[in-house]
Formats: structure tokens, sequence, C-alpha cells
């Protein structure tokens, strides 16, 4: 039996260390790899890929702000900021010098990480409610600072446009294209993280979240590690505002502000903190949800209304409909749509022996 | 309920609404999809809420004669609560739909989706979004501001001061403006022309979200005194601006706002018509009630047996819906004729919204004239005046410093 938990012997270092120690934890990410990589390009309409595509990207920030606000336990409102600073750079590395995505991108993140160290010193300090209102100050301060220095802008309009990534000559133009482009680095993103939580690096930021004095206690120096974990979380985001810049075509700062920062910690907060599966939950709950209930809400308000009437209460009903299922979740499972599917997984392990 | 019943029945939910999502599908012959994206729900609802049922009703008024040229016509609206994300969604769920065309909403929503109609070849238009220099139809071949942009508003606004005032030079003109890429488009603009008309031109900026401008209103009207003001606010600031410069004694006569802070809402969050007496606004769509096409909107809700809209009162915002539609239609309709009764491509459609000239509506559209070149077709406004309790038309459809702002275009289409 492949799915076989019982009886695993680990016999060396390098089995111990796998990312997935069961054979079905194995063959499920193969599977997923085939659905995603073969099947969903290939069979799914360009629409549906421009979600995944959305989607894909949204990972990637809700994954970096987990890693500080979940696992680190420090928190954050300023992760829209740290996504513009990556857009803003990359942008004008593409259009002002002429490099191609696999140099703006690093850059991007790195010039992030670096604006994320100096937004975070004050975790050094403080923590919790203080804490988010320094991080706030730091997304006003960059928001303005990008609204009103034409040198990092690109003029009054506060916005750049770039070319499509392209790599060998190949463009990502069309949403099929930019599927895989997104995915590569979505995958990215995932993997690293779960490796990141599992290292040395994730046991010390988990230390720090869960009692800091402790931390300190057992040997970890928990200001450098605050400010890593500000870093890491950081280039996660300036990571995701490249893609979206590369996505859009243009940086622009209005993509950026303050109510993106609270749909990102939403995300986490509805997946689940401290966890990758759940940013991820948290990323398609979040981008997919509205996008559900209106299509759902549309095929049925078709057969009692005309289009024009339905326009008039689809929007705001789906707001409504949307905070109602956040509500609803976190009430059913306060932990997050991650413990949701552990525990459908921990039923159907034992299932129908479940006593 | 036990937690696992629970859990099932969320999954249940999630489930049926994702199968209800991928069944959807409606076709008809003789029909043409219209993409409309809208704000409803985000900050900048108050105007969403009332311009996409006046883009509604008139398509509803073109169904009910027949549709343009035999062809009905399907409005899809998602509404992208000012966000950029979803705008993108959007684009992609009119063009599966089979979209010919789509109305944008929102400037950055404008801005990040340029590329995507160039590439999928699906004509976007931005009424009083996006930039001035999407005016320039060479660089942005599938972008139609279709209405004066913000470079031809201060042209105009100007010009208006000039009339008022005689001349300008050694006058004093104040600029107040919202803190952001659109309030600060118009300044390179505002500079040349007080170069060339010697007029002294002083800026006054407000921060977001706007709601304060007492330090910036006392400044103007005890220190810079100027004979003029025009202002370029968005959202509640208007309003504010208004009740600010009435309560330091300026006279609004001497005010003239720009498109956003032009709506009767603005006017009566300031404490009402009476209050604003005076004021000046600069507009792109006709005002009032007083056009045919109008009048048949409100004669078909009869015909329904139904209470005309109460969206229909705010005739500034609903006005400029009716002007959007009207020019799809137009353009639509321009493009059916090119193909000889053919149903039209996006492509198509590009070169009918290229050919739409004379096209009025009886005075709620200005006489535009969309040129490969020009889509913003020729910056066209009106001022119109609070007078005894309601707008008046104080000046007809004209072009301010045309040739100030076609030298801007090129010089920016050339950086």
């Amino acid at each position: 039996m492949f799915h076989r938990e019982s009886g695993v012997f680990k016999t060396t270092y390098a089995a111990d260390m796998a990312l997935y120690p069961l054979p079905i934890a194995r063959w499920s990410v193969a599977a997923l790899a085939v659905i995603f990589v073969v099947l969903v390009p290939l069979l799914v309409h360009e629409y549906y890929l421009s979600i995944l595509n959305l989607i894909f990207i949204a990972i990637v920030g809700a994954l970096g702000l987990n890693i500080l606000v979940g696992y680190t336990g420090q928190i954050s409102i300023g992760h829209a900021a740290f996504m513009s600073v990556g857009a803003y750079t990359a942008a004008n590395l593409a259009v002002r010098l002429g490099l191609p995505f696999w140099i703006t991108l690093p850059a991007g993140g790195l010039m992030a990480a670096l604006i994320g160290v100096v937004v975070g010193t004050p975790s050094l300090r403080i923590k919790g409610l203080y804490l988010a209102i320094a991080t706030l100050a730091g997304q006003l301060i960059i928001e303005w600072t990008i609204n009103h220095v034409p040198a990092i802008s690109g003029g009054a309009q506060a916005s750049i446009e770039i070319d499509r990534p392209s790599l060998f000559g190949v463009s990502f133009t069309t949403h099929r294209q930019l599927y895989f482009f997104l995915l590569f680095f979505a995958v990215l993103a995932i993997v690293a993280t779960l490796n990141l939580v599992r290292s040395r690096l994730g046991r010390a930021f988990i230390a720090v979240r869960d009692q800091d004095i402790a931390a300190e206690i057992i040997g970890i120096n928990i200001h450098h590690y605050k400010l890593l974990a500000f870093a890491i979380s950081s280039f996660y985001a300036g990571v995701c505002g490249v893609l979206y810049t590369y996505y859009f075509g243009i940086a622009n700062y209005e993509q950026f502000q303050l109510v993106v920062s609270i749909d990102y910690l939403a995300m986490i907060i509805i997946g689940g903190l401290g966890s990758v599966l759940g940013s991820i939950f948290g990323a398609i709950f979040v981008t997919l949800l509205p996008i559900a209930i209106r299509i759902f809400m549309e095929d049925v308000g078709a057969l009692f209304l005309s289009e024009a009437e339905m326009a008039n209460i689809v929007s705001g009903l789906r707001l409504g409909v949307f905070g109602a299922l956040i509500i609803f979740f976190l009430i059913v499972e306060p932990e997050g749509l991650n413990r949701l599917w552990r525990n459908i997984r921990t039923y159907f392990r034992v299932w129908p022996f479940s006593y | 309920m036990t937690r696992f019943a629970s859990t099932w029945l969320g999954i249940a939910v999630t489930t049926v609404t994702l199968a209800f999502g991928a069944t959807q599908s409606r076709a008809e012959d003789k029909e043409l999809v219209f993409g409309l994206q809208c704000d409803r729900t985000g900050p900048t609802a108050t105007v969403g809420t009332v311009l996409c049922p006046g883009y509604h009703d008139y398509i509803a008024l073109v169904n009910s004669k027949g549709g343009v040229d035999g062809y009905k016509i399907r409005v899809l609206e998602v509404d992208n609560e000012y966000k950029v994300p979803p705008a993108m969604e959007a684009h992609e769920r009119f063009k599966k739909e089979g979209a010919i065309l789509e109305g944008l909403y929102g400037t950055p929503q404008t801005a990040a989706l340029n590329k995507k109609l160039e590439e999928d070849k699906i004509i976007g238009t931005s009424p009083g979004f996006g930039t001035a220099s999407a005016a320039d139809g060479k660089r942005y071949p599938y972008t139609f501001p279709i209405a004066a942009s913000y470079w031809s508003q201060a042209g105009a606004a100007v010009a208006f001061v000039k009339d008022k005032l005689a001349d300008l030079n050694g006058k004093k003109i104040a600029y107040l403006y919202y803190d952001n890429p659109a309030g600060r488009e118009p300044l390179p603009i505002l500079e040349d022309l007080a170069k060339s008309e010697g007029f002294e031109l002083r800026t006054f900026v407000v921060p977001a979200p706007g709601l304060e401008m007492g330090a910036q209103v006392l400044d103007i009207t005890s220190r810079f005194r100027p004979d003029f003001i025009i202002t370029h606010l968005f959202g509640r600031s208007p309003s504010v601006s208004i009740k600010e410069l009435k309560g330091k004694g300026y006279p609004l006569s001497k005010v003239v706002a720009l498109v956003w802070g032009s709506a009767e809402a603005d006017i009566l969050a300031a404490g009402g018509m009476g209050v604003a007496e005076g004021y000046n606004t600069i507009q792109f769509a006709g005002v009032g009630k007083d056009f045919s096409v109008i009048k048949d909107i409100e004669a078909l809700y009869k015909a329904q047996g139904k209470p005309a809209p109460k969206e229909m009162d705010s005739t500034v915002y609903y006005n400029r819906g009716v002007l959007t539609a009207a020019l799809h239609v137009e353009a639509v309709h321009n493009a059916i004729k090119a193909k000889g009764g053919a149903a039209p491509t996006g492509e198509d459609v590009k070169n009918g919204m290229e050919s739409v000239t004379g096209f009025t509506l009886g005075g709620l559209v200005p006489p535009i004239k969309l040129t490969p070149a020009d889509h913003e077709g020729g910056g066209w406004v009106e001022v119109w005046t609070v007078k005894a309790g309601k707008l008046v038309k104080t000046k007809d459809w004209f072009q301010g410093y045309r040739p100030v702002v076609e030298k801007r275009l090129a010089d920016d289409s050339k950086s």
C-alpha cells in the first residue's frame, strides 16, 4: 500500500530530511504538478487562467506576509508598500537600463528587503499594536515618497510602463504564457517557504513568536531574527510587486495602497497564520470568492431580473455575502482554512473506523 | 450540527459556487456584447452608482427600439471596486463572453489595461479617467478617453477665466488640487499658460483624503488673494472646498471646478444649491434633463409602468453614463455600416470609433471628432454655473487653448 503511514523506517539522513516523507504525499505532489503544469494550461479557458495568474501572484505576497506575521509573530500593515518598492525598482531598472526580468525581479526583491529592514527596525523595541502603527507609518511614507519623487515614479503620473518579460527571445504575453511565468515563481516561493520554516531559521522565527524572552535565553539573537524576518517577508512582497508589474505591464502606485495591505492580512488570517498551505488557501479564497459569488449570483439573478437591475444589486450583495462567508469560516474554524483542511484529513484518515 | 457536518456544508457551498461558475454560457445570434466596468462599492462608489445606471438605461433604450442595426446589445457589468486585479479579471471575463468593446473605470485600472487591450484588440473607453497622453491614438491605439482630458480641462478652465476677467496679464490664479497623479496632471498646461498669458499661478495641494483644507483655503483667501481659483478635487473634497471658500467669504462665482468636482452631489453635500450660488463647473457631458434622449428614457420607464429611477436626478454623472453608452453604440453602428451589416469585431469597432463625428445627441454629447490620431475628440467642454438653485449653462461647447494642449501631447509622445 503506497499510503501506509506506519512502518516507514528512515535509514538515511536524506530520507529523514525529505520534504515529504510519506509516499502518498510524494504521489499527490506529483499528481498536482502534472495537473498544473500539463492539464490546466492545455484544457482550461484563458479566462480561468487569468484568475489563476492573479492567485499565483497573491500566493507569493501572502507567503511573505505569513512568514512575518504567522511564523515570527510580528505584524505589518505596510506589505503593499514593500510591493510598490519592488515594483518601482524593477520598472526603473527595466526601463532605464533595459535589464531583463531575471535581474530586475531579484533586484526588486532585494530593494524591498532593504526598505523592509528599515521599516522593521521599530520591531526591536515595540510589538503588537504599536508595531502595527509603526509599519502603517512606513506604508504611508513609502506611498508619499513614490508619489512625490519623480526620479522614482517616472514623472507626474507616478506610473512606469514596461515591456512583457521575455526569456531567450520568447515573450510572455498572453495569459497562457504568463501562466507558466507566474506558476514558476509561485512554486519557487512555496518550496522555498516550506524549506525555510523547517530550517534553523524557521525554528528561530517560531521561537521568537511563541515567547521572545525564552527564545533569547536559549541563545537566539532576537534582534537579528526579527529584522531577518522583515527582510525575508519584504523580499517576497517585493517579488510579488514585480510580478504584478510584469503582469499588468505597468508600475502604478495606486495599485499598492493601504487597502491592499489589509487584503493580504485578510488572506493569511482566513487561510491560517503560520502555515504555508494556509497562505495558499487564503490567497485563493480572497481572490476567487468575490468572483465566484458574482458569477453565482448573476446566474441565479438572471432568472428573475434584467441585466441592469441585477447590476444594481449584485455588487452590494456580493460584499455582504463575502463578509458573511469570512465570518462563517472563521467561526467554524478560528484557526483558518488550513486547520479546516487538516480536520477533514484527520477525519478521513481513520474513516470509517473513527472510534 | 457537528463540527464535521458544518465542515462538509462549507465544502458543498464552495463546490456548488464553482460549479455554477463553470457552466454559464448564453448564446444568441444577432447579439453584441459590451463590457462595462464600474465601481459601485469602492472609494468612488458615489460616481459609479449613478453613472452605470445611465449607461444601462441608454442601452435599454437602444434595445427597445430594435437594437443597433438589428443587433441587440447585452451589457456585462463587473464591479471592480476601484482595485486593479479585479479590473484585469473583468477584462478577461468580457473577452471570454465575446465583448467587442468595454467601458473602463478608474485611472490605475485604465493604466493597467492599456497593454492588454492592445494585445486583445478590444477597445476600452475611459472618459474622465486615465492620463492625458492616452489621447494620442498612435501611442495607445485601443484606449479611447472620448472626453476632455485633464489637460484640455485645464486649458478650458483658463480660457473661461480669461472670458470672465477680460485680460489675464498680471492677474493672480490659484490652483487648488488633490495630491495624486490626476491632481498634478494639469500643472504643465497651467504653467505654460501662466507664461504665455502673463498671469501669476500659485498651487495649493490638498493631501488625501482631502477632507481638511482649512489652512490651504485661508492661505488662498487671505494671503494670496487670487482673482480666480481653479479647483481639481475628488470624492468628498469638492464639497469641503465649497464650504471652506464660502466660509472665508470668497465669492464662489470666481471659482471653477474641473469635472470631478462638478456634480450635483458635490454641491448638495456642501449645503445645497443655495450655498453654492455662482459656483462654476466644467463638464464633458451635457447637464440636466432637457435632452430628448433623457425624455425617451423617462418614457421607456413610464411604458413599463415604473417610476424613473432616482439616479436620473443626479444628471451630471447620469448623463456621463449616457454619453459613454451613446458613443459605444455610435462606434458599433459605424462598424456595422462599414462591414455592410455583418457583426463587427474589436478592430472594426476601433475603426468605427475613430470615425465618430458630428454625433451630438441633442447637445448631450459635444461636437467631438475622433480620428486615429486623436482619441480625445478635440477636448470639448461646457461650463455650467449654479444659478438660482440649479446648474445653468454659461458657456456652450468650446475648446480651451487647443494648440497648447496639442503641443504638450506632441512633446509627450516623443519622450
